[in-house]
């Protein structure tokens, strides 16, 4: 529970992800990115605009780039020189959207089911039961999306994308939508997540408070170019603080 | 009220059974066309576009010739028909149901479509993330987001078929007991002297039918709609 895994070096085992990608988005906007991950936590840090969506959107296989390639734990999941392009649905990496994007259509368990059901795995009731207890949403098991809070529908956003047992977890501004009060209610999670859960993170978002409490490491984008990477006393160097 | 004759009550049945059968064989192909027309790009596209509205647009006995010199059984398309798959429209309650099925599509394509095109497209890429390719993502949540507008689409072409006349008179007579529906056998009756009473009739139970089949769908697509809005 702690803050041990944040600052030491990350344990054996955990993915690596490498990203290397090139886009052109509308008419003047170039990103070009490249970073390494090895972190339990990676923050990409940047103002609105940066291109962080768009890296990570890349890194789902939601978002061709025009060029570079994109490896974790040793797979390519991308290489335009290769032409290999995996799609989204093989990747196996869980996304939290910043909406939570939970389907309207179904219970609040049937969106936590939905991975495992797609993927083909069979009952865990160990690990439903241990998501669920580690997120708090067993009372809302039997709701329906529309009936859930901000908070309640981020929290189980993120039990769905863990429940299909991703190699990586992808989220984007999970706080952004919410107020105050209610970020506050939510970063424990995440930390009990980081912590907790054994996938690595990239965490996206323009909160530099945020990305001190969750990330062991941070890449900063601005106007899609990487402009540093390192710990996250990076954040407290003054050219850094204009980003956000 | 409901000492119809026989005959009368053969045009209630075919009328229904007319309207349901190209009703449900029409809908996958709608549902097809709807999400080709929302989704889609490619050449051709206003070409289909314009295809699927004819019939909306054409006066009826036009729709109703072209149906016959097509699908008639020396008719090139018609012969194959009967030759290779036993399906014979001509003169029988299924080219009527073709009739019907045609003179709907129209309103089924354009209500599925705008359904389609309302549904939120981030909730397919949230999907694909979770391990759904394109298929399971179709069944699992592009159908049920667009069940709404499936159910109206549905129930336009239900009570466009029960109305329908003029495509099918056309194209497969007024056959009572084979394709005499409701509207033609209503037309029938007030062409004969003192057949206006059986007619009043006919036209007190398609006012029912269509009732009924108004207030039912509305009621299942608000019942859709709760579901997606968390009831």
């Amino acid at each position: 529970m702690d803050g041990t895994a944040r600052n030491g070096t990350p344990p054996r085992g955990l993915a690596m992800l490498a990203v290397q990608v090139e886009k052109t988005l509308g008419d003047a906007f170039f990103l070009k990115a490249s970073f390494t991950s090895t972190s339990r936590a990676t923050a990409l840090f940047g103002a609105s605009g940066a291109g962080k969506t768009s890296v990570i959107n890349m890194i789902a296989g939601l978002l061709q780039p025009d060029r570079g390639r994109i490896e974790l734990d040793g797979e390519v999941l991308f290489d335009e020189a290769e032409r290999i392009d995996l799609p989204a649905f093989r990747r196996r990496i869980g996304y939290v959207f910043q909406e939570g994007r939970l389907f309207p259509h179904v219970s609040v368990r049937g969106n936590l089911d939905y991975g495992r059901w797609m993927s083909g795995q069979k009952t865990d009731d160990t690990a439903f039961r241990h998501i669920v207890d580690m997120l708090d949403i067993g009372h809302l098991l039997d709701r329906r999306p529309g009936k859930l809070s901000g908070g309640e529908r981020q929290r189980v956003a993120v039990g769905r994308a863990l429940l299909m047992r991703p190699r990586l977890l992808l989220l984007d501004e999970p706080l952004a939508s919410l107020d105050v009060a209610r970020k506050r209610d939510i970063l424990p999670y995440l930390e009990r997540l980081r912590d907790g859960a054994q996938v690595p993170m990239i965490y996206v978002s323009h909160n530099p408070a945020e990305v001190k409490r969750i990330a062991s490491r941070v890449v900063c984008l601005d106007a899609g170019k990487v402009i540093a990477a390192g710990g996250p006393e990076l954040l407290d160097a003054a050219h850094i603080d204009v980003l956000a | 009220m409901f000492d119809l004759s026989p005959q009368d009550w053969t045009a209630v049945a075919l009328s229904l059974r007319v309207a349901a059968v190209s009703t449900l064989v029409a809908l996958p192909f709608g549902i097809a066309i709807a999400v080709l027309l929302a989704r889609g790009s490619f050449w051709g596209k206003s070409l289909l576009d314009a295809v699927v509205h004819l019939p909306l647009v054409l006066p009826p006995v036009v729709t109703g010739y072209l149906l016959l010199i097509s699908f008639g059984r020396k008719a090139p398309l018609g012969a194959f028909l009967a030759d290779h798959f036993g399906i014979v429209f001509s003169f029988r309650w299924t080219g009527a149901a073709l009739a019907c099925g045609i003179m709907a599509f129209p309103l089924m394509v354009r209500a599925i479509r705008l359904s389609v095109e309302a549904i939120d497209r981030r909730l397919e890429d949230a999907a694909a993330t979770l391990g759904a390719n394109s298929g399971w993502t179709f069944i699992t949540v592009t159908l049920p987001l667009a069940l709404p507008g499936i159910i109206a689409g549905m129930m336009l072409a239900f009570a466009r078929a029960l109305g329908e006349f003029g495509a099918t008179i056309t194209f497969v007579s007024n056959i009572p007991g084979e394709t005499q529906t409701i509207s033609a056998a209503i037309y029938t009756l007030i062409q004969v002297p003192g057949g206006d009473a059986d007619a009043l009739k006919l036209v007190v139970i398609s006012l029912v039918i269509c009732f009924a089949a108004l207030l039912g769908s509305e009621w299942m697509a608000r019942r859709a709609t709760a579901r997606l809005h968390g009831a």
